[in-house]
């Protein structure tokens, strides 16, 4: 009997599960933010106010879109458009690092004011406002790194389409990939109210 | 089964030629078999290094101060803490007989995702490493308790963050394993095995799959806290920056209370593959012993506060975290209770690993009985970190799933090396270690009723008597263990040649040569009933 029995409903439902375990990972922290955010409501509120709203709705829309252009490439392949697809995957990976380097210019504009953990101008500041900017470097840190790896994945899946490893019969791979990405894309779009919204 | 799997296969631990090192071929491996067995021994290892560490610690205890200083004593007991319950038991029994056996008992070839198991054996070994690597790293050794707890995580100087780390690797290879095999039991079941046709040791493992994906995370997150406090000074554990420390002990013991349905689900699952063989009767209650390793799973999640009774909570919760860990006792009795129907009337043959077995129901009685006691609120305002939970949780952990690898190490050693090992050294072995046991563990009930807490270097003079009876069993509990596995370690190579099915069982691995060839089965086998159909053969 053939051993290389390719089962791409089996793979799809082993990527839901990985994304059932990143979910509890930032689940982790979403619980901290709610359990700290019920004690310091008005500090959060008063930090938020520091977060520049107009970058963090830029990179909003930066990422909605990539999930749209990983999802059209996705499309492109089922209909056998590899090279389409590989161009929107590119794209895909274009927006996320612009994303990185607006998140780069925001996290260095606070530097440069002194507001990073266990900084000496934060630890004047109150509880409050130490455990929002703790939570905010680190859920947009930890999120930064998915999309980072994010980036990283697709640039395979750019690799793995141009040589039609991946094509319009085997395309679980890249199913996967986008649905990874859209869950990167998920959660920021909770960490996008929870930081910049709630001023 | 068929007639053709009864051929002599090449057995599946042979050279393949593909790679020029032995070892290279075995690390390069995704045979689900190969990377059992490699799990299997590296447990094993970690195992009998934590129960050097133990037996330290027992013999410190005799005279404190003989044998270590306090701070060596913390050391001693934090590793052996960290390696039992993290490189042991943990992975234990899914990386090891969930590996080798959950394809073969589902009739398939391999686990659904055979790289990815390989993935997970590596992060295993990496995330070993680096826990051993701590050790030995400038500076001390890790002393704050397996547990890890804040803020002393955050402010001991010790390598506290290349442990943790450590951790981190382990439980990304642990969440990978569940994924697999739950992914695996979904989707590689032979042709007519329907779900209620699976052997309870699949059931278990996913529960227990679901239990890994599910509550490991968390763990992560939080290590990940520790790490960010001790290197980036984020304060979420301590006060003077807004943070609580027992906010740590939440997150901690929302992993680390289903992780310990993560170490003994699966030992159930394989007690209920021995007590059917060695009593030729069918399962009883099969379905509810199956059913209940969900409910398990399920209601484990929701009782992590009962370790927290004593740590600040209001009284609400701590009446509702009681109340469930009550609930947590029902599908556990559900289940003893049918191990004991199914030996009833049976036909008993009282070999090696249904003595094991039996040890098991006997000394997880014990240990869950006791869990009753102190999770009940009263009591455990005065149990609450002494010496009972110790005994407690040495019953459950070491009685109830450290039994079930030794029984399911007898069972299945015929089908992993294709040898039969001697029965009357594993009995004598079994029984230095039973009476060991019992009298190691028991006598710390007594000493934590009688008030002395538990990870004390020294006590008063009143304790003495019994920390000395108790580190009298340590000794024949140690012996047994070195009977057990030097028996096991000789049969393995001078053992004589075991049959395809030694004990009668009737499960798919029975009916493959032992050990099995590469690819388990020649011809897919197709499956036309329950597990268990004992029954219909004493009929004829």
């Amino acid at each position: 009997m053939n051993s290389e029995r390719i089962d791409p409903q089996g793979k799809k439902m082993g990527m839901w599960f990985f994304l059932f375990t990143e979910i509890l990972f930032f689940g982790g922290m979403f619980l901290l933010y709610a359990i700290f955010r019920s004690l310091y409501s008005r500090e959060f509120h008063a930090a938020a106010a520091e977060e520049n709203l107009l970058l963090g709705t830029i990179n909003t829309v930066i990422l909605l879109t990539s999930s749209l252009t990983i999802a059209l490439s996705i499309s492109a392949l089922r209909r056998g458009e590899n090279l389409l697809s590989s161009r929107l995957q590119a794209a895909t990976i274009l927006m996320g690092l612009a994303f990185l380097v607006i998140k780069f210019f925001e996290w260095k504009a606070k530097i440069v004011l002194g507001i990073y953990p266990d900084s000496p101008v934060l630890l004047r500041l109150g509880k409050g406002e130490i455990l929002f900017f703790g939570l905010y470097y680190m859920m947009t840190g930890l999120h930064g790194l998915h999309v980072l790896v994010g980036c990283a994945v697709i640039a395979f899946m750019v690799f793995f389409t141009r040589r039609e490893t991946i094509n319009r019969g085997n395309y679980a791979r890249l199913e996967n990939t986008g649905l990874y990405w859209h869950f990167v894309d998920i959660v920021w779009i909770y960490l996008y109210p929870l930081f910049y919204l709630i001023t | 089964m068929t007639s053709k799997n009864e051929a002599p296969a090449a057995p599946f631990y042979g050279r393949t030629g593909k790679y020029r090192w032995v070892l290279a071929e075995w690390m390069m491996s995704t045979d689900h078999k190969r990377i059992g067995v490699m799990y299997l021994m590296a447990v094993i290892s970690f195992f009998s290094v934590g129960v050097v560490l133990g037996f330290m610690i027992r013999l410190s205890l005799l005279d404190p101060g003989w044998l270590m200083d306090q701070q060596t004593y913390n050391e001693f007991f934090t590793l052996h803490g960290v390696i039992q319950i993290f490189l042991f038991i943990i992975p234990g029994i899914p990386v090891a007989f969930g590996n080798i056996f959950l394809p073969i008992l589902l009739g398939a070839q391999d686990v659904a995702f055979p790289r990815i198991n390989r993935l997970s054996w590596w992060l295993y070994v990496t995330g070993a490493l680096v826990i051993l690597l701590s050790l030995f790293m400038h500076g001390r050794p890790p002393d704050t308790g397996w547990t890890f707890y804040a803020p002393y995580s955050i402010q001991t100087p010790a390598n506290i963050s290349t442990a943790v780390l450590g951790v981190f690797i382990l439980g990304f290879s642990s969440i990978l394993t569940g994924l697999n095999f739950v992914t695996t039991i979904h989707r590689m079941r032979a042709p007519g095995m329907r779900w209620f046709r699976m052997p309870a040791f699949p059931w278990t493992l996913y529960a227990t799959g679901w239990v890994q994906m599910l509550a490991t995370p968390i763990l992560a997150i939080t290590l990940l806290f520790i790490v960010l406090g001790r290197f980036f000074g984020i304060g979420f554990f301590d006060p003077s920056r807004g943070g609580d420390p027992i906010l740590y002990e939440h997150l901690f013991w929302m992993y680390s209370h289903p992780a310990v349905y993560i170490m003994v689900l699966p030992a159930m699952g394989i007690i209920s593959e021995i007590v059917p063989v060695f009593s030729r009767r069918a399962l009883f209650g099969y379905a509810a012993i199956c059913l209940s390793a969900l409910g398990i799973a399920i209601v484990g999640y929701a009782v992590w506060g009962h370790h927290m009774f004593t740590s600040g909570m209001s009284d609400t919760a701590r009446v509702i975290f009681s109340f469930v860990t009550f609930l947590v006792a029902v599908p556990s009795g559900v289940k003893i209770f049918n191990w004991v129907a199914t030996l009833y009337k049976g036909s008993i043959s009282l070999d090696a690993p249904l003595v094991f077995a039996l040890s098991f129901i006997f000394l997880f009685s014990i240990g869950g009985l006791t869990g009753l006691i102190i999770g009940s609120l009263a009591p455990n305002l005065h149990l609450h970190g002494t010496y009972f939970i110790v005994g407690h949780f040495h019953y459950v952990m070491f009685g109830g799933a450290g039994f079930s690898i030794l029984a399911g190490l007898h069972y299945w050693f015929p089908k992993i090396t294709g040898r039969m090992y001697s029965e009357k050294r594993a009995k004598l072995g079994w029984l230095s270690l039973f009476v060991g046991f019992n009298v190691l563990y028991f006598s710390m009930f007594v000493l934590g009723y009688q008030g002395m807490p538990r990870r004390y270097f020294d006590y008063p003079p009143e304790y003495h008597l019994n920390h000395v009876i108790s580190t009298v069993g340590s000794w024949f509990l140690a012996a047994g263990l070195i009977v057990i596995f030097a028996n096991l370690i000789q049969s393995a190579f001078r053992g004589e040649k075991a049959p395809m099915n030694p004990w009668g069982g009737k499960t798919l691995e029975w009916t493959i040569p032992s050990p099995p060839g590469a690819e388990n089965f020649r011809e897919m086998p197709v499956i036309r009933e329950g597990a268990y159909n004992y029954e219909e053969e004493a009929v004829r």
